[in-house]
C-alpha cells in the first residue's frame, strides 16, 4: 500500500510540473467535440441524436493521444528500469501509474462531459449519464491502454501503432458508454450499458495490470 | 537469449519424446515440409467436393436465389478467421509460457492467413449484402465484429512487424494475442448488443437461408477445405521464418551445404 | 445439375457478378498468398547471412 500511494504521488507531481500536457489534452478533447457540429451542421435534433457518440469518441481519441505520457518519461531516464528491479511487486507499481494517469486524463473529461453535453442539448438525466459512464469508462481506457503503451514502448511507429493496437480493444467501453447516454436520452434506463461497463471494468481492473507486466518484461528482457 | 529453452528442448530431444523432438526447428523444418503437399492436396480436393455440392447439387434458394451461394465461401471464411485467432493466441500463450522459439514461430506464421480469411468474409459479406439487402455494407453484428477482428489481426501484424528483435516481437505479440483473444468474445457481445438496440438495421446474415441438408455438407467440406489450407500455408511460412531466423544454426549450413549438389 | 447452360451458370440468376466477385476475389487472395509463400521460401533458402 506504503509503495502505491508512494508511485501515485510521485506521478502526480511530475504531471503536475508537465502542466501543459494534462492541459492540452483536455483542450483537444473539446477542440475535437466541436469539430463534428461543423462538420456535420448545426442541426439540434441531429446533434442531440449524435452527442453520446461525438463525446464518448472524442474521450477515446484524447485518452488515446496521452498513453505515451504513461511510460515513455520513465522509460527515457531509467526509472522505469528501477521500479522493474526494484523489491515492490510490478504490478501495484503498474497499477499506480494507470491510477494516477487516469486522475489526471480520465477524470477531468469525465468532469467536464456535463459541460459539452450542454453544447449539444442533452437533456439533464443524459448529462448524468454521461458523466457516470465516462467515470467507470476512463479508467478502462487507461487500463487498456496501459497495455499497448508497454507493448510499443521504444518501438518505431510508436504512436500511430498504438492506436491500431488500443482502438479495436475500447470498441466495448464505446458502446456501452454511449449507448447508455443514447438510452437515457430516449427516455430508456441506462442501467444495463451502466452495468455492463462495470463489469468491463471489473475484466480489466484483473487482466490489464497483468499484462502490463508481462508487456514491460518483454520489453526489457 | 532464450537460453533456457534452448536447454529444455535439448534436454526432451535427449529423452526421446516424440512431441518435444518436434518442438526443436531442426526437427520440425523438415517435417513441416513433408506435410505441405499432403495439406495442399487434401485442400484442393476438399474445396473441388464443396464447390462441387455447393453449385451443382444444392438447389436454388427460394427467397434469395442464387445468390446465396456465396455463403459457401462467406461462411467458412469468416469460421475460419476466428478459428485461426484462437489457435494463433494459443500457440502465443504456449511460446510465452514454455519459452519455445517455435511457438512463437507458428503463431506469427498464422497470422497473415488469418488476417485473408477475414478480409475474404467481409468482402463476401459486403457482396452478398448488397443484392439481399439493397445496401453494400448493413451494421449487421457478426460483420462488424470480422471487421473488428480484421483490425486485432492488423494490429498484432503490425506490432510483430515493428520489433526488429524476434523474440521480443513473438513475446510481445504473445501478449497482445492474449489481451485480444480475451476481448473477442467481450466485443462480440457488445456489437451483438449495440446492434439489436438500435432496431433500424433488422438485418441479419444469421437469418440465412433455413438449410437444406446439401447446403450444410457444402459449407462443411468448404470449411474443412479452408482447414487444411490453413495448414499448407502455415506450414509453409513457418518453413521460411525458421530459416530466416536460424540462419546462423549449424544445421542450416548444414542443409546448404548438403543441398549445394542439387537443386536449391 | 441446377444449370442449363455455360451462360445460365456464368449468370448464376441474375447475381452472377457478386457470386462471382466473391469467388474471384477468394482465387485471386489465395493465389497472391500461395506466390508470396513461394517467394519467402525462395528468399529465405537463397538469402547468405
Amino acid at each position: 500500500m506504503g509503495a502505491l500511494k508512494a508511485i501515485v504521488s510521485r506521478d502526480l507531481r511530475l504531471a503536475l510540473r508537465r502542466r501543459g500536457d494534462v492541459f492540452n489534452q483536455l483542450v483537444f478533447f473539446v477542440i475535437v467535440v466541436t469539430l463534428f457540429p461543423l462538420g456535420a451542421g448545426p442541426e439540434p435534433n441531429l446533434l442531440r441524436a449524435m452527442a453520446p457518440g461525438i463525446v464518448w469518441v472524442a474521450a477515446l481519441l484524447a485518452a488515446m493521444l496521452s498513453l505515451n505520457r504513461l511510460f515513455a518519461a520513465d522509460h527515457a531516464d531509467g526509472s522505469l528500469e528501477q521500479m522493474l528491479v526494484s523489491a515492490h511487486p510490478l504490478g501495484i507499481l503498474v497499477i499506480g501509474k494507470i491510477l494516477s494517469h487516469w486522475m489526471v486524463s480520465g477524470l477531468p473529461m469525465a468532469l467536464l462531459a456535463p459541460l459539452l453535453g450542454l453544447q449539444f442539448d442533452l437533456p439533464q438525466q443524459s448529462l448524468a449519464v454521461l458523466t457516470v459512464s465516462l467515470l467507470v469508462g476512463t479508467p478502462v481506457l487507461s487500463l487498456i491502454g496501459a497495455v499497448g503503451a508497454a507493448l510499443t514502448l521504444g518501438v518505431r511507429g510508436g504512436g500511430i501503432l498504438l492506436a491500431l493496437l488500443v482502438l479495436p480493444l475500447y470498441v466495448p467501453v464505446l458502446i456501452f458508454g454511449a449507448g447508455g447516454v443514447a438510452a437515457s436520452a430516449g427516455g430508456l434506463s441506462a442501467s444495463p450499458h451502466l452495468s455492463l461497463l462495470g463489469a468491463v471494468l471489473a475484466v480489466s481492473c484483473v487482466v490489464a495490470p497483468w499484462a502490463a507486466c508481462a508487456a514491460l518484461r518483454v520489453a526489457y528482457d | 537469449m532464450a537460453n533456457g529453452g534452448n536447454k529444455a528442448e535439448e534436454g526432451a530431444e535427449i529423452r526421446g519424446n516424440i512431441l518435444l523432438r518436434f518442438a526443436a526447428p531442426p526437427a520440425f523444418y523438415p517435417l513441416a515440409g513433408r506435410l505441405v503437399p499432403f495439406f495442399a492436396i487434401l485442400a484442393a480436393v476438399l474445396c473441388a467436393a464443396g464447390l462441387y455440392v455447393g453449385f451443382f447439387v444444392a438447389p436454388t434458394d427460394a427467397t434469395q436465389g442464387d445468390s446465396y451461394r456465396i455463403i459457401f465461401l462467406h461462411v467458412p471464411a469468416a469460421w475460419m478467421s476466428m478459428f485461426l485467432y484462437v489457435v494463433m493466441a494459443f500457440w502465443a500463450a504456449l511460446g510465452l509460457v514454455l519459452n519455445t522459439r517455435l511457438s512463437g514461430m507458428m503463431a506469427a506464421a498464422i497470422a497473415p492467413t488469418g488476417a485473408m480469411f477475414t478480409f475474404l468474409a467481409l468482402w463476401s459479406g459486403a457482396l452478398w449484402g448488397k443484392p439481399t439487402w439493397g445496401a453494400w455494407w448493413v451494421w449487421d453484428a457478426r460483420l462488424t465484429s470480422e471487421l473488428i477482428l480484421l483490425f486485432l489481426y492488423l494490429g498484432f501484424i503490425g506490432l510483430t512487424s515493428a520489433i526488429d528483435d524476434p523474440r521480443r516481437a513473438d513475446r510481445a505479440g504473445a501478449v497482445l494475442a492474449i489481451v485480444g483473444v480475451i476481448n473477442v468474445p467481450i466485443i462480440y457481445y457488445s456489437v451483438q448488443w449495440w446492434n439489436t438496440l438500435h432496431q433500424g438495421s433488422s438485418v441479419s446474415m444469421t437469418k440465412a437461408p433455413s438449410m437444406a441438408a446439401t447446403m450444410l455438407v457444402g459449407m462443411l467440406l468448404m470449411a474443412l477445405a479452408a482447414w487444411m489450407y490453413s495448414i499448407a500455408a502455415t506450414l509453409s511460412r513457418v518453413r521460411s521464418i525458421i530459416l530466416e531466423r536460424e540462419r546462423e544454426a549449424a544445421w542450416v549450413r548444414e542443409r546448404e551445404l548438403a543441398s549445394a549438389g542439387g537443386t536449391a | 445439375m441446377n444449370w442449363g447452360s455455360l451462360d445460365a451458370f456464368l449468370a448464376m440468376g441474375g447475381y452472377g457478378l457478386y457470386v462471382w466477385g466473391s469467388y474471384g476475389a477468394a482465387l485471386l487472395c489465395i493465389a497472391i498468398e500461395v506466390w508470396t509463400l513461394a517467394h519467402r521460401a525462395r528468399a529465405s533458402k537463397e538469402k547468405r547471412p
